[in-house]
């Protein structure tokens, strides 16, 4: 089994995998870390009771996210070394020190403060459990940044020399290093998509519970919440992606064309290619809608501009088009279609009917979903577009991978599989289940089942006293 | 000052596998010992007393992982092909016994699928990383910059060993923790699984021991020879002392004092592994030397470690502080 496979070919596809399915959680947790420290910060200033059932709701769902998170986050810390080693041999030097120092600064940040922000809350009173709601959202702020500093160095490497044993080691600052040139952009890129994906579930799990009941109190801030977002990152994400695009441009040309589909170059102004079918074979777009000159004036602002394409770059160095093109056109869709659901939204809320509108409901719950497609199609398009390299023009893919037979990367790749469909499959019809549930003014006080044990009613000393309150708060609004 | 960064990364790696099992060994033992606890209760018990400390006893594995990465490079560029099929099975373990944590609760009416979940990735994890350690102890064969041997190579009688020696190890550190953690008959039928992990743990621990120096490495030379003899003669003496305070630690029936010995055991296991493979990361191939990361990149995470690792001990042990006491005592529902 797995003897006529190219190891090299499933390695790829193993990381693709594991990196994939974890990326799915923190682009989740990232944002709802967030939205928990907002909502615990809310009840803190308000005291409205309705923000702590909130927090209370979204933290049963955030404790199994990041469980998930955490399991998956460490078999990608194995993974560079199991499957890439020489990769590892080679940037450890590099790569090294961020990695550890996302560990450091991040990992143990999140784990340390989230047994107490998940278990603690009569335990430390009120002040220091959101102390730890906030440190586990700033853990989760910093991981992305240390980890996204990888990742741009590796597409756009600086601050290095090549030693003489082949690895890239330190020359001059670290800081050329960490802020290398693409990891701005591609730091507010993903941020914002784990905001913007937050987001969007949390908007649909509250338009879900309108449908089914639209006075529903809780429901309605959450939407509300939630549409605020969707109309404020929305249109700031596109920008920024733009941004990110014209980077992109300047540092990594060949993957701006295979994103937009350019085999040719075009020395009078290169049209947008809408949609169409790339044919690599035949090196051209077949049945191409496209705007004459819109792709020279969103890259260089100039309608006239040239734009060279794939027939400048060696054969063996450009990356698959097919695959960049279309993850890039999903990403793109799905981005403006967040920004409708924005507009929509603000619409309806001028009008008074954003708790009505059957219509923006039934979107919101359609798009819930759409900012993991959108977040996987980006590192699709980005990871893919940076082919045929790990360490951009410097260091391949096929120069990187472990010396390895391929039955075992093979059976590896299968055990991945099976094990990661069936307990995150799990794990997340537990969220869906959750989500289908409407959050209540008596919330377990613990977020997870180990608390409930004892078999005494869950509510603690605190919550029972506020709850009172709230119940008043509720009738009063 | 001319202080080697080499050796302090070395200690601070050693520190941070260390700190791993001292914090994941009761972690995971817990699910070794699951499948003897009755159902109910007891597992609901055993299970809350790691329920909120488990996710950053894990992560010192991916401080070991990725300081390995930084520190060492090489290093782990050789080792990890070496022993893939462990590390990925590890791995998975600990995807399963991971999510069984919430399954569990969420999920009662499969609550069967998740009990074995959460042993079977438990034992799994630990086995493989026993696995991992014999497997490196016997040495991997190392070829330029790269592992040059076959994807079983870590299998044989050695390794099956020590990981065994570990699965039983962890199951001692689980059950003397929940001797720590509970009361009543819960404690109760800890002690009395204490009373066989413990003998078990000491043969495997000898075992391994005797079957070390004659192993194809220079274990007899590093452990036999003087001065070197000066150093590993004092393990064994150590070793029964500890042997001697554990047994009457449980037979008074303390709370602390057998988990606490078991770590001191587990400490003095390490202290020996030192000594064994010092200075080589990968047995007679490759020094620290050899595979340390370039100066600069040592500087550069020493500063940061020195302030950072003291404040994650302090807020870890704060989190510890939080839910001291018995599970099941005032407060922890």
């Amino acid at each position: 089994m797995f003897d006529g496979f190219d190891a090299l070919l499933l390695a790829r596809i193993q990381f693709a995998f594991t990196v994939s399915f974890h990326f799915i959680f923190p682009a989740f947790s990232i944002g709802l870390a967030s939205y928990l420290a907002v909502l615990e910060g809310l009840w803190l200033k308000t005291n409205n009771n309705v923000y702590l059932d909130l927090f209370k709701y979204w933290r049963k769902i955030f404790a199994i996210a990041f469980a998930m998170g955490v399991v998956s986050g460490i078999v990608m810390s194995y993974q560079f070394g199991t499957n890439w080693s020489v990769f590892s041999d080679r940037t450890g030097p590099i790569l090294g020190p961020p990695m550890a120092y996302e560990v450091l600064t991040a990992f143990f940040l999140e784990a340390g403060f989230l047994g107490v922000m998940l278990f603690g809350m009569d335990k430390v009173g009120r002040k220091l459990h959101f102390t730890a709601t906030l440190m586990v959202a700033i853990g989760t702020f910093i991981s992305a940044f240390w980890i996204l500093s990888v990742n741009s160095w590796m597409q756009t490497p600086t601050g290095y020399e090549i030693a003489a044993n082949g690895q890239f080691v330190p020359a001059g600052s670290w800081l050329t290093i960490i802020f290398n040139p693409s990891f701005p952009y591609r730091l507010v890129h993903t941020v914002m998509a784990a905001y913007l994906t937050t987001a969007f579930v949390v908007g649909a799990v509250g338009a879900w519970h309108l449908l089914k009941d639209k006075a529903d109190l809780r429901a309605r801030r959450m939407f509300s919440m939630a549409m605020w977002m969707a109309a404020l990152v929305a249109p700031l994400q596109i920008f920024a992606g733009d941004m990110h695009g014209l980077n992109t441009l300047e540092y990594q040309p060949a993957k701006v064309m295979a994103m937009e589909g350019h085999y040719d170059s075009h020395p009078n102004g290169a049209p947008l290619i809408l949609f169409g079918i790339p044919n690599s074979a035949e090196k051209r777009v077949d049945y191409a809608i496209e705007i004459p000159k819109a792709s020279s004036l969103i890259l260089k602002h100039d309608l006239n501009a040239p734009l060279a394409g794939l027939d400048t770059i060696p054969e063996d160095e450009q990356p698959p088009v097919g695959i960049v093109f279309w993850s890039f056109r999903i990403m793109v869709s799905i981005g403006f279609a967040m920004l409708g659901i924005g507009v929509f939204s603000l619409i309806a809320r001028a009008r008074g009917k954003l708790f009505d509108s059957t219509w923006l409901h039934r979107a919101a719950i359609v798009m819930g979903p759409s900012g993991f497609i959108a977040v996987i199609a980006g590192w699709v398009t980005t990871e893919v577009g940076r082919q045929p390299y790990t360490v951009y023009g410097l260091l391949t893919t096929a120069d990187s991978v472990s010396p390895l037979a391929a039955p075992a990367v093979g059976a590896s790749l299968l055990a991945f599989v099976i094990t990661y469909f069936i307990m995150f499959g799990a794990g997340t019809a537990y969220i869906l289940k959750l989500m289908n549930k409407p959050a209540t003014g008596h919330e377990e006080a613990a977020a997870s089942g180990p608390l409930r044990t004892a078999g005494i009613t869950p509510a603690s000393a605190d919550s029972t006293r506020r709850g009172q309150s709230g119940t008043m708060a509720e009738e009063g609004a | 000052m001319n202080i080697d960064l080499t050796i302090v990364w070395a200690f601070i790696i050693a520190f941070a596998v260390f700190a791993y099992v001292v914090m994941d060994g009761f972690d995971l033992g817990i699910g070794i010992i699951f499948p003897a606890l009755g159902r109910g209760a007891e597992r609901d018990k055993a299970m809350n007393s790691v329920a909120p400390v488990w996710d950053g006893n894990e992560t010192w594995l991916v401080l070991g992982g990725g300081g390995l990465f930084a520190a060492f490079p090489l290093a782990y560029a050789i080792i990890l092909p070496a022993i893939y099929p462990p590390i990925i099975a590890m791995l998975l373990g600990l995807v399963l016994r991971g999510v069984a944590f919430e399954g569990r609760w969420r999920d009662p009416s499969h609550q069967p699928f998740w009990d074995f979940a959460f042993t079977a990735g438990s034992f799994v994890a630990a086995f493989a990383q026993g696995v991992t350690l014999g497997a490196l102890l016997q040495g991997v064969e190392v070829d330029g910059r790269a592992y040059a041997g076959g994807w079983l190579d870590w299998l044989s009688a050695y390794s099956v060993l020590t990981g065994i020696g570990t699965v039983i190890g962890y199951g001692l550190l689980g059950s003397t923790w929940l001797v720590m953690k509970t009361e009543g008959v819960v404690q109760d039928h800890a002690f009395r699984m204490s009373w066989k992990l413990f003998p078990a743990t000491l043969i495997a621990l000898g075992a391994v021991s005797l079957y070390t120096p004659f192993l194809e490495g220079e274990y007899w030379n590093r452990w036999f020879t003087f001065p070197n003899v000066l150093f590993s003669a004092q393990v064994p003496v150590l070793v029964a002392l500890i042997t001697f305070l554990l047994y009457r630690a449980l037979k008074k029936r303390r709370d602390y004092a057998p988990f606490l010995l078991t770590l001191a055991l587990f400490l003095l296991g390490m202290i020996g592994l030192g000594i064994s493979m010092f200075p080589y990361v990968v047995p007679d191939e490759v020094t620290i030397w050899d595979a340390a990361t370039h100066p600069s990149s040592q500087m550069f995470m020493l500063v940061g470690t020195l302030f950072i690792v003291p404040l994650i001990i302090g807020y870890t042990g704060w989190a510890y502080w939080v839910f001291r006491g018995k599970v099941g005592d005032e407060g922890y529902h």
